[in-house]
């Protein structure tokens, strides 16, 4: 296991250079972006002189190695700034968004992770029958609309029609854990009508992929029974694929779901992002920037992780 | 032919749509009963003989700019999965092939690049450089690249570490050889289901884009920016903006059901 | 203060109290006659299209209705724009001018305290004004306070404000969501961040961006006002969740409905659209000291070339006006009735086109729906439109960011908009003076700027009339801006939310003080 422990700590520190590259790549973006956070604010009403002062106020002004190299050693010693705009601590800032977010997202995969799994495995082992069929034009279905459609095909039948749920995710409205389930239950819906499809197919394409090698053939003509040969034999040897598209798809719950953010006034992370970016809030957008790639990387490093262990071969290497 | 005849119905269905799709795309001016951008009669004119889909919200016929739309949806579509594909598959191989810095290095840059939430990245990316059709191909395809990379490098990885790899390589295999005779073989399905799923993610990646204001150009027709230009309509029972996404849903599950044919048949299996 | 009284200067509110009277078409007062009592009690919900994370209480920076409508709830102005149009003292008791109109005096009311229980006094209103002052003030309200030469307290109720030259509008200004007044922190400044104000609400919870609570005052010093228990303002930007929100009853106010559907959202029972005619209008700038625009016959074949009323009926759903290439609202004082509506003419727009010595025009549009939503689409329907008069209009399409600072005023020919002036000499000394800063045509007519000047120290009334009236025919005439339409603003309610008989018109939600000026029944 130390192979692996050795493995861990190098993508961990490799984690860290890619978060540097990340956040470089983002202050160059930023740079590149026509307008700045003066002339994003004060919009139509700018004038030059208001533009200076406004951006000597903000230390705009300084060249933006400068300001990047600043901001960099304050997130060294832990000190994520203000958000110029708001004049904000971004920790404080990020810290209620945050916890939307990440709830959001585990309210969905806590949901759309095992059903669409079994389903898969399901389709798999009745590969061809109805179930398949039925299943697969379902996931189609329902993830070839828009989000914002799908978002809004629920709010007409949930909230307008039968008036169970409602359309606005009030979430700081709410004190319990019930409420909060029941005002975020749309939102959640939405991302798992828009996920499962995704992990479903990958898992029944997995499956059925390993089912044609030979040891499957084998384990058949030993008799024994066909879910057992999927569940035993086939499910562990196409780990690796179904694995990496989970992680993916559990990023894509934390990192990407702003249009249901903005569909449902939802106040996480993404909305956050494009405002900050929208304004040219550096040390926002930086932030918030870093999170998304950070927990990015850990589900990578999770699902690579994952996918070694469970193949023998690559576990003990040659 | 022969190869249509074993076609289930499902997969016949599927090319039916889509070859349907491409003439329409393809012949657009000549299908169209008006120009894709001529402004026909009052808005919001209902099914009629005249304008069978009705008008849209500055009085241009549906129907052409339907027609239109699957010339300018397809088209995009295509050309982005392919660049997205073509690059990403040979890239994520190689990388899984070769292992050591080589792998870590591409890895690492397309880590950063993942790192970035795909919106986001291309809402900065389009603000930059203009959100001009080639731009939106652009920026659309070094972003799918990027997960196209890593599938295709974790299943190349599984291959790698089979014996025949190694068995090819002691026989002196160029990179080349073993990229496209004894990986990409084995990886297809994978690959082939991925790009199925990503085709129409495109779609729904413009329309996402121009729910957030950065989108296709009007007054040029594509579906996504049409379902997005009606999509207030439906909270009121109204079903314009479904013709749009009907019929991205319908080109979806054709194109699926072709990939899922090819999948079957590539996995060789005769049940 | 004794040397004004002596000077018997006419006090700004009868004065404007009687050129309303004097029949200048003041557009107002359409709105439907509601319950007359104003009762207490309830919580609004509010939900707004704009707001921002970046936003913050800093008056410098405040650029869009959620912070608007917050500032004027959360602080106070030395005057508000009354529903008749008219500059009402509200922090001021009064205010009167020398005879030149280049001194004012505003004496402050002394029952009027902030809501840690301190009087307003009069250095907090300097300190605050001077906020947006000087080299260091980024405030966007601070070339309209360049005409201030100096400002003086003149005791604890008194300031004293002398201009550079005189300014019968003056007061005015003072109604700008900018210039709410904060305290003065004892060193002549404001703390920009404090949540201490002098309006009806305070601040309960703020996360910029997401919502505010504001809950009402009890020490509230003016009667009449602030209904409301408790008001709660959510961003929702998204058209459609406005709509879904305010038909399932989780909020009872939207601004901006979706023009497209809201024939459908009518058609509920709760709901009631609420329409004012403002302000608001849609200009589309072309620089007339670039090429071909310099020639005032390619102007005016372009003015006819374009379809006004396709637009207002297509882009504005019927939710607006024609215009008629002046910024001058009917519903503001001095409108011109008189001018001749320029139209759709194909034909004239070939005629001046010939009279510039061409057979055909090509120019080219920036726009983007930064500009107004809907500006792309009423650039295409200009475009299609002027073919026939063999003119064609490229629409170049730009990107939203940095719209303002890289097309408008940049580019000879953009779309932009005006929102609310509450006067003509506002609206002109804004946008189509020599030298301001936001003259976005380079426009430079010398009588057109002779007459701004006169007109503004200008205290006869039927004098004023006449020269607002011949500035806004040399707009029209000679006048680098296109202005197609003048928008209404929408907003749709609950039925439960009631609206004075009469409302202030020139921004939406009566001005953005619906906070202190609505009621729930």
């Amino acid at each position: 296991m130390t192979r692996l422990q050795k493995l861990i700590l190098s993508r961990l520190a490799l984690g860290v250079v890619t978060l540097f590259a990340v956040s470089a790549l983002m202050f160059v973006g930023i740079e590149l972006l026509p307008g700045d956070l003066a002339q994003q604010i004060l919009g139509q009403s700018a004038t030059a002189e208001t533009l200076a002062a406004f951006r000597a106020e903000l230390g705009l002004d300084q060249p933006p190695h400068l300001r990047y190299l600043d901001w960099l050693s304050g997130v060294v010693q832990g000190d994520f700034g203000q958000s110029l705009a708001s004049r904000r601590d971004v920790a404080e800032l990020l810290s209620t968004r945050l916890a939307n977010t990440m709830f959001l997202a585990a309210y969905a995969a806590v949901i759309a992770v095992p059903i669409a799994v079994v389903l898969g495995l399901l389709a798999a082992l009745w590969r061809n029958t109805l179930f398949d069929r039925s299943a697969n034009i379902g996931a189609l279905s329902a993830i070839s609309m828009p989000e914002f459609f799908v978002a809004y095909l629920l709010i007409l039948v949930f909230s307008i029609k039968l008036g169970w749920f409602p359309t606005l995710a009030r979430i700081d409205s709410v004190d319990t854990l019930g409420g909060a389930l029941h005002a975020t239950f749309l939102p959640a819906l939405t991302l798992i009508l828009v996920v499962i499809a995704h992990m479903m197919r990958m898992t029944r394409a997995a499956i059925i992929n390993v089912l044609a090698a030979p040891y499957i053939e084998m384990a058949r003509l030993k008799g024994v029974p066909r879910w057992r040969v999927v569940l035993r034999h086939a499910l562990p040897n196409a780990l690796a694929p179904i694995i990496n598209v989970i992680a993916l798809n559990l990023a894509y719950l934390i990192v990407g779901v702003v249009v249901v953010e903005v569909v449902f006034s939802y106040p996480g992370l993404g909305q956050l992002l494009v405002d900050a970016v929208a304004s040219r809030d550096f040390p926002v957008v930086q932030a918030v920037g870093l999170f998304f790639a950070g927990t990015y990387i850990l589900l990578n490093v999770a699902a690579d992780i994952l996918s070694i262990l469970s193949n023998p071969r690559l576990r003990h290497g040659r | 032919m022969t190869l249509l005849r074993t076609a289930p119905p499902t997969a016949i269905f599927g090319l039916l749509v889509l070859a349907a799709t491409l003439l329409i795309g393809l012949f657009a001016p000549l299908v169209a009963p008006y120009g894709e951008t001529e402004i026909v009669g009052a808005e919001y004119l209902p099914w009629s003989a005249e304008h069978p889909l009705g008008t849209d919200n500055l009085g241009r016929d549906m129907l052409s700019r339907m027609i239109f739309g699957a010339r300018n949806t397809v088209g995009l579509a295509l050309l982005t999965t392919g660049i997205a594909f073509s690059v990403g598959a040979a890239l994520g191989m190689f990388a899984a092939l070769k292992g050591g810095w080589v792998d870590q290095l591409m890895s690492r840059a397309v880590d950063v690049l993942m790192a970035v939430p795909p919106l986001i990245l291309a809402l900065m990316l389009l603000a930059i450089i203009g959100p001009s059709i080639p731009n939106m191909v652009g920026v659309i395809a070094v972003i799918y690249l990027a997960p196209v990379f890593r599938l295709s490098r974790a299943a190349a990885m599984n291959v790698v570490a089979l014996d025949f790899i190694g068995a090819a390589r002691l026989r002196g295999e160029g990179t080349v050889w073993l990229l496209r005779r004894e990986i990409l073989p084995n990886i297809s399905s994978t690959l082939v289901a991925e790009a199925g799923l990503r085709f129409c993610f495109v779609f729904l990646f413009i329309a996402a884009l121009s729910f957030l204001g950065i989108g296709i150009q009007p007054p040029t027709a594509d579906w996504g920016s049409m379902v997005k230009e009606n999509a207030t309509l439906i909270t009121f029972g109204d079903v314009t903006p479904l013709i749009p996404a009907g019929a991205i849903a319908l080109l979806t599950v054709s194109i699926n059901f072709i990939v899922d044919w090819m999948l079957h048949r590539a996995s060789g299996l005769k049940s | 203060m004794t040397q004004f009284t002596s000077f018997a200067a006419p006090s700004r509110r009868g004065f404007l109290a009687g050129s309303a009277a004097a029949g200048l078409a003041l557009g107002m007062g359409l709105t439907p006659a509601r319950a007359a009592e104003p009762q207490k009690g309830g919580t609004l919900r509010v939900g707004f299209t704009q707001g921002s994370t970046s936003d913050s209480l800093d008056p410098a920076t405040y650029s869009n209705d959620f912070m608007f409508a917050t500032s004027y709830a959360v602080f106070s102005t030395l005057v508000e724009i009354a529903p008749d149009g008219s500059a009402k003292p509200d922090l001021a008791e009064s205010y009167e001018a020398t005879p030149d109109a280049a001194t004012w005096t505003f004496r402050l009311r002394d029952d009027a305290t902030f809501s840690d229980g301190k009087t307003v006094a009069a250095k907090d209103v300097v300190a605050s004004i001077r906020h947006h002052m000087g080299e260091q003030s980024k405030s966007g309200v601070k070339p309209l306070l360049e005409q201030i030469a100096d400002i003086k307290a003149d005791g604890d109720n008194v300031v004293v404000f002398t201009l550079k030259s005189g300014n019968a509008d003056f007061p005015f200004i003072f109604n700008d969501y900018h210039l709410t007044i904060r305290q003065d922190r004892g060193d002549g400044t404001i703390d920009p961040d404090s949540r201490i104000g002098t309006g009806g609400y305070v601040i309960e919870a703020f996360e910029p961006g997401v919502r505010i609570e504001l809950v009402r005052r009890d020490d509230y010093w003016k009667q009449g006002a602030a209904h409301f228990d408790k008001v709660v303002i959510l961003k929702v930007g998204d058209a459609a969740a406005r709509m879904n929100a305010l038909m399932t009853g989780e909020v009872d106010l939207i601004d901006r409905p979706d023009l497209k559907t809201i024939h459908m959202l009518e058609r509920n029972p709760n709901v009631r659209i609420h329409t004012q005619d403002g302000t608001l209008h849609y200009t589309m700038p072309m620089h007339v000291n670039t090429a071909p625009f310099d020639d005032v016959n390619v102007r005016m074949a372009l003015k006819h070339a374009i379809d006004r009323e396709a637009i207002v009926q297509k882009v504005l759903k019927g939710y607006g006006t024609v215009g008629n290439d002046h910024p001058i609202a009917s519903s503001m004082p001095f409108y011109n009735a008189d001018l001749e509506q320029h139209a759709y003419d194909p034909e004239k727009a070939r005629h001046y086109l010939g009279k510039a010595g061409l057979d055909s025009l090509d120019v080219t549009l920036h726009t983007a729906d930064a500009a107004l939503n809907g500006a792309v689409d009423a650039s295409v329907l200009f475009s299609e439109a002027a073919k026939a008069a063999g003119i064609n209009v490229g629409v170049s399409r730009e990107p939203d960011d940095g719209y303002w600072s890289n097309v408008w005023l940049q580019k000879p020919f953009c779309t932009s908009y005006w929102g609310g002036r509450p006067t003509p000499d506002l609206m002109f000394s804004a946008g189509y003076a020599a030298g301001a800063d936001w003259n976005d045509t380079n426009w430079q007519n010398e009588r057109f700027n002779e007459l701004l000047v006169a007109a503004r120290a200008e205290l006869d009334q039927g004098r004023r009339a006449e020269m607002y009236g011949e500035m806004q025919k040399l707009c029209q005439t000679d006048g680098g801006a296109l202005i197609p339409a003048f928008g209404q603003y929408v907003s749709a309610m609950n039925q439960k939310v009631q609206t004075p008989e009469k409302v202030s018109e020139m921004w939406d939600l009566d001005s953005q003080r619906f906070i202190e000026r609505w009621w729930l029944a």
